[in-house]
């Protein structure tokens, strides 16, 4: 029944994927667009990318926007797997309410309550603003995120592994290095990439927490927007989209690699 | 003994950072919502501080008060702003459930072997940044912009339309940066329906149309409310949207919060609008929290 698409589907589809993708897809041609109008195209040119790279504000913050990302993205995936665990394995201990309560918080929390209250924070501490500050932040909110990532996949993982690598003598702590992570690494790594985008795309928590001479390539990239369109800002996001888009595919490709090799290990595995 | 202390280091290490750097600025929050405003640097009396123990914090209890409260009460703008953010809110969930509806059906009766690649180039978007997505609106529609030259093109108008800076366009941004987060969970309750369930419709004489109201739509409604909620709640706080895309006129609450903090330098009443933002996001949260676990297991 559901081999072929019929005339509606298709029509929902078409319309519903040419509504997501049209907005970026003008970004990116018009990017290529020699004439300074951004709406006339005034033929195929590539010097907006060169006047892009050039523009060292740019890729300054581009520098500190990767460092920030990669480092929060990094602790966030420590915490939240660590926390993934706390939640699935530790039982109940005191304090668990609570604790559930503070990994679900942030994911509801809107941004501008959660930049407030963080800046108020380091005011209140007195810490400089700056690198630091935006990276502390950014794993605050991503820990959640990667928790969640982690806990469905431990939710669902098979225990008796575990067990059986006890039984053969390991000790819990290298058991679960063992067996145990291996198996969740596809989650944890996608944990990792959810909170590197999330570190990447976040505007208004960042201009909260930031301080003079940390400007974060959103923050950069929104005082040009309010400005208006240009070409620049259609080259920069071009760059910002193709990056992005090749990296999801890329972990997506691996990602079903590393499943369908799982599958056929467990197949092969099953019947000794 | 070794035991013991892992586990407890496993649970302090997360737990503490949480405690620093979420339950403690929300504290923060509060306190200062209760605070007197200064214009000064720092811009709100410090009402209770550490060092004062607790005769300080006694003396600093009687002492709080609800002025900004009051202030926010009186002053007609944030009702204002609360009530236009809810109203948005509620507008864009509808329309994305209208528009989302259509994609997750189609994305779920398409054949099989489709299904992760759809599922793939809906989150694709979602991947790339939020502000470049708005941005990009930005082009199509500013009065010179595609939409106008397209339409004008056309013959459909004879003047641009000024879409861009109205509330219209924030609707349409807000359509467009959560429809994901409809059409996942749709897509989700729309996958699991078993087709048998719809071929016995119509053996037993149900058109397709009365078959789809009366057996695949109240199949789906788990999947319905879940995007309803996840486009609702992140809506009514929205900042970047209403401040690219919308006019000077289109004041969310979000974007009241962020002008209360950066223009005004008025500590206190940001804190007090956050925290009855967060007020009125308990009741959809709640809900929202009781809906998925009532379908646990139902939905991813």
């Amino acid at each position: 029944m559901n081999r072929r698409f019929n005339t509606f589907n298709l029509t929902a589809l078409t319309f519903g994927f040419g509504f997501l993708y049209l907005p970026l897809l003008l970004v990116i041609i018009f990017s290529f667009n020699d004439s300074r109008l951004v709406t006339v195209w005034g033929g195929f040119s590539t010097k907006w990318y060169a006047v892009v790279l050039a523009n060292e504000a740019y890729m300054e913050a581009a520098w500190i926007t990767l460092r920030i990302a990669a480092l929060s993205a990094s602790l966030a995936t420590v915490l939240g797997t660590l926390s993934a665990v706390v939640m699935v394995r530790m039982g109940s201990f005191p304090g668990r309410t609570l604790y559930s309560g503070m990994i679900y918080a942030p994911l509801v929390m809107p941004e501008v309550v959660t930049g407030l209250s963080l800046l108020l924070l380091f005011v209140a501490i007195g810490i400089d603003r700056g690198f630091w500050t935006i990276t502390i932040a950014h794993v605050t909110f991503s820990m959640c995120y990667a928790s969640v990532v982690v806990t469905s996949r431990l939710r669902t993982f098979d225990r008796s592994l575990e067990d059986a690598a006890r039984d053969l003598g390991c000790s819990p702590f290298s058991a679960f290095c063992q067996i145990t992570l291996p198996i969740i690494a596809p989650a944890v790594m996608s944990a990792w990439l959810l909170s590197f985008t999330l570190s990447l795309d976040d505007l208004v928590i960042a201009t909260f927490t930031s301080g003079p001479g940390s400007t974060t390539l959103p923050m950069k990239l929104y005082s040009s927007v309010r400005l208006g369109v240009s070409p620049e800002i259609n080259a920069l996001s071009t760059m910002l989209i193709g990056i992005v888009a090749s990296g999801v595919l890329i972990a997506s490709l691996v990602n079903r690699r590393q499943e369908r090799r799982l599958e056929n290990e467990t197949r092969a595995a099953a019947p000794a | 003994m070794r035991k013991v202390s892992l586990r407890s280091l496993m649970i302090a290490v997360p737990y503490v950072w949480l405690l620093l750097f979420f339950l403690i600025p929300f504290l923060i929050v509060v306190k200062i919502s209760l605070s007197d405003s200064i214009t000064a640097s720092p811009p709100y009396t410090p009402q209770l501080t550490v060092q004062d123990g607790l005769a300080g914090l006694w003396a600093a209890l009687s002492e709080f008060d609800f002025e900004n409260y009051v202030w926010l009460i009186e002053d007609g703008v944030y009702l204002k702003a609360y009530l236009f953010s809810l109203k948005v809110a509620a507008i864009s969930t509808l329309v994305s459930l209208l528009i989302g509806y259509p994609i997750a059906y189609g994305m779920a009766k398409a054949p099989k072997r489709w299904r992760s690649t759809l599922l793939l180039l809906l989150i694709l978007p979602f991947w790339t940044s939020f502000l470049i997505r708005i941005y990009a609106w930005i082009g199509i529609l500013k009065s010179e912009g595609y939409l106008n030259i397209a339409l004008l093109k056309l013959r459909l108008i004879n003047e641009p339309l000024n879409i861009l800076y109205t509330d219209a366009a924030v609707y349409i941004g807000i359509v467009y940066s959560y429809l994901p987060f409809m059409i996942l969970p749709l897509y989700a309750s729309l996958e699991r329906i078993d087709g048998r369930l719809l071929e016995a419709a119509e053996d037993l004489g149900c058109g397709s149309v009365s078959a789809f109201w009366q057996v695949t739509f109240p199949l789906s409604l788990p999947g319905v409310i879940a995007g309803s909620f996840l486009v609702f709640i992140p809506a009514i706080g929205e900042f970047v949207i209403p401040d690219l895309l919308g006019g000077s006129a289109t004041l969310m609450i979000g974007k009241t919060l962020w002008l209360e903090f950066f223009a005004n330098r008025d500590w206190g009443v940001a804190s007090a609008v956050a925290i009855v933002l967060l007020m009125i996001l308990i009741v959809p949260i709640v809900l929202f929290q009781r809906h998925q676990q009532k379908h646990q297991g139902e939905l991813g």
